[in-house]
């Protein structure tokens, strides 16, 4: 039997514990356990489902690159390959979305007509509201074949960077195609955390800005960015968050094939989550299993990354 | 030498900072749409005009005369200023061309097979290349599934919020709320995957039918319905729950007859969007529900179940002419239902919010 704890907040003056109210504290709380039952579920069904094929895997799990899982016997498949396009993908979609999504941000809250700016805002995260597999059709139909000659000129004048060296790929279906798509996925999410600190500034910290003669510039850099730094940081991180599990545009806009390459110009690069999609109708044998494994890795990587933003978008609020 | 400064400051200086002159109001539309003009001019004339490089150009166009004429008028301050404004205006645009972009294709392709026979045909017995067929099976599999998660989602949500915000205090409320906002951070798939590795534990290898689908949504719906309903119970004002207790009536009775019904516009607003948000969901569908149904099925704990997200899916794996247009058909039929949701959302939240004022 569940029973509450009697001093509340603000507690029913009543005498007798009645039975409505058990049975109501019941099940809220059960509610309550069941999300954490559920999320610990999570865990512990990918590592159980995850273990026959980890335990036949010939190879190294984290440093094999190929993927020879389909089988009956003596699978050899490993993540490397898989986490490393995953990474390189989701920080590429980072370092685009950040930067525009603070200017989104600034925007909506101190620069755009105050009667525009909700509705603004609302087209912001209507962005959000795109499902994945739109943003992947999109990315074939639309931006792959967009960007070619892009990548052309990207390549033949950054070619000497590493991460842009020739010869781009013809069809635009490539890493960076996919973390455009990425970058636009997350900058409603990023935008929208950046958006509650500014919009948390306190007045006085800007008025007195603008009071010295700050222009507007000078005020967001003295008063607004300085606060609101945490809240950035912990967007920036809840966006990775998203675009290292985003699966749908990934999974389509990328060709299934497995290789480490730093090259985001040519198609050679695969994610986790894109390559769980891809593989999992053709799996037999040991696939379910490793597919499952690579899913396990996945949600370790998302846990930790969200985990820290939340830590440092809490930390943030305590400061203020 | 320095005594003189000490005591008075450097007046020159100031007063020539202050007689700055300043730039008209009028001076930045007026440069925009002249830059915008000339490149569009010049950019006809050797003909190779475009959208993207004509908005480009414009800006940068624009930037560079605007910065150069504000330090020569207005000082490096004011400039810089300028500069920052024009970017930060850049950088809101810049958003808004892939949601114009997205909208447009997809309109604009979709429209060639969007018409009634595609929305009330199945695929039952349509090869892929065919030219017929159409999404009513998804769409019967896309309300099948999303209502189930729905109607598993709301009552463990709305009871969480309500646990969160009545009853729950210390270690255990910071434990819920913390891994309420890491569960909203699960990537799709591996809910998916979730579901995939408790029926093999449970059933054995291979049940893909429209339940699981339901349940690998409502575990990415729970956080969403979770978080939202909180915000919405906690802005019930005190006193009136208090007012309750004081006419001696119990806690549980307060809770359903004055808190629920007072913040239930703001409720319905939440798991509205909720449901817009997870309608789009495929990943974890392909790997519960199935990809590969062509026949209406309402039975969710029988068969695979196709829906609008795994139909756009599977027909572009297909990657024939006509499963492109089947796709870009079924893309627009799903922008449309979630446009629809937000719409529906936002009216909720207008009409019946409870009149405090």
């Amino acid at each position: 039997m569940t029973t509450t704890d009697a001093p509340q907040a603000a507690p029913p003056p009543t005498g007798k514990r009645r039975i409505g109210d058990v049975v109501f504290a019941g099940l809220a709380r059960s509610s309550g356990l069941l999300i954490l039952l559920i999320l610990a579920g999570v865990a512990a069904f990918l590592i159980v489902q995850a273990w026959p094929s980890l335990a036949a895997n010939t190879q190294n799990f984290l440093t094999t690159q190929e993927w020879e899982a389909n089988v009956r016997e003596d699978p050899a498949f490993g993540i490397a390959a898989l986490a490393f396009g995953t990474v390189l993908a989701a920080t590429i979609a980072l370092v685009m979305a950040t930067p525009v999504a603070i200017g989104i941000a600034l925007f909506i809250v101190y620069y755009a007509p105050r009667r525009l700016a909700s509705l603004l805002g609302y087209m912001v995260d209507l962005l959000a509201a795109i499902p994945s597999v739109v943003y992947g059709l999109w990315g074939i139909g639309f931006l792959a074949p967009q960007l070619v000659p892009v990548f052309e000129s990207i390549s033949r004048y950054l070619g000497w960077i590493p991460l842009f060296a020739g010869p781009p790929s013809p069809s635009g279906r490539t890493l960076l195609t996919a973390s455009v798509a990425l970058a636009v996925m997350i900058l409603p999410i990023i935008t929208a955390m950046s958006r509650d600190v500014f919009q948390q500034v306190p007045q006085g910290h800007r008025e007195a800005a603008l009071a010295m003669g700050a222009t507007r510039w000078e005020m967001i850099r003295l008063a607004v960015l300085p606060f609101g730094k945490s809240g950035i940081v912990g967007g920036a991180m809840l966006g990775m968050g998203r675009a290292l599990g985003e699966t749908m545009a990934v999974a389509m806009i990328l060709s299934p094939s497995l290789s480490i390459s730093w090259n985001v110009l040519q198609s050679g690069n695969q994610t986790i989550a894109g390559h769980i999609a891809l593989q999992y109708p053709e799996a037999t044998g040991y696939g379910v299993s490793a597919l499952i494994a690579a899913g396990l890795v996945l949600f370790a990587i998302t846990l930790i990354v969200n985990m820290a933003a939340r830590y440092v978008v809490a930390r943030g609020n305590k400061e203020a | 030498m320095s005594t003189t400064t000490t005591q008075q400051p450097p007046e020159p200086a100031t007063r020539a900072e202050l007689s700055r002159g300043s730039l008209p109001l009028y001076f930045s539309p007026v440069l925009l749409t002249a830059s915008a003009a000339v490149v569009a001019g010049v950019l006809l004339a050797f003909s190779s005009f475009g959208v993207m490089l004509w908005a480009l150009l414009t800006a940068v166009a624009y930037l560079v005369i605007s910065v150069t004429a504000s330090v020569r008028v207005e000082g490096a301050r004011k400039a810089k200023d300028r500069f920052v404004t024009a970017i930060v205006y850049g950088c809101f645009l810049l958003a808004m061309a892939p949601l114009v972009s997205v909208l447009w294709t997809v309109a604009q392709n979709g429209m060639a097979r969007f018409d009634i026979y595609f929305l009330s045909v199945s695929m039952n017995g349509v090869l892929p290349s065919m030219d017929a067929g159409g999404v009513y099976h998804a769409i019967v599999g896309t309300l099948a599934i999303t209502g189930m998660a729905t109607v598993i989602s709301v009552p463990v949500g709305v009871l969480t919020a309500v646990f969160l915000v009545e009853y729950a205090q210390g270690r255990l409320k910071k434990a819920i709320t913390f891994f309420v906002d890491v569960m909203t951070g699960i990537p799709s798939i591996v809910a998916g995957l979730f579901v995939v590795a408790l029926w093999m534990m449970l059933l054995g290898p291979g049940h893909l039918n429209g339940a699981s689908g339901a349940l690998a949504l409502a575990v990415l719906m729970i956080p969403v319905v979770v978080r939202s309903s909180e915000e919405m119970l906690r802005l019930v004002p005190m006193e009136l729950r208090e007012a309750s207790y004081a006419l001696g009536v119990p806690k549980w009775r307060t809770i359903t007859k004055v808190v629920l019904p007072t913040s239930a516009s703001g409720l319905t607003t939440g798991i509205v969007l909720a449901i817009a948000r997870v309608i789009g969901e495929t990943a974890p569908l392909v790997l519960t529900a199935g990809s590969s149904a062509v026949s209406i099925n309402w039975n969710l704990f029988e068969g695979q179940m196709m829906n609008l997200p795994v139909f756009i899916y599977s027909q572009v794996r297909m990657g024939g002419a006509v499963n492109y247009e089947r796709a870009w058909a079924a893309a627009l039929t799903l922008i449309l239902v979630v446009m629809l949701l937000f719409f529906l959302a936002r009216m909720i939240g207008r009409l019946f919010a409870p009149k405090t004022r």
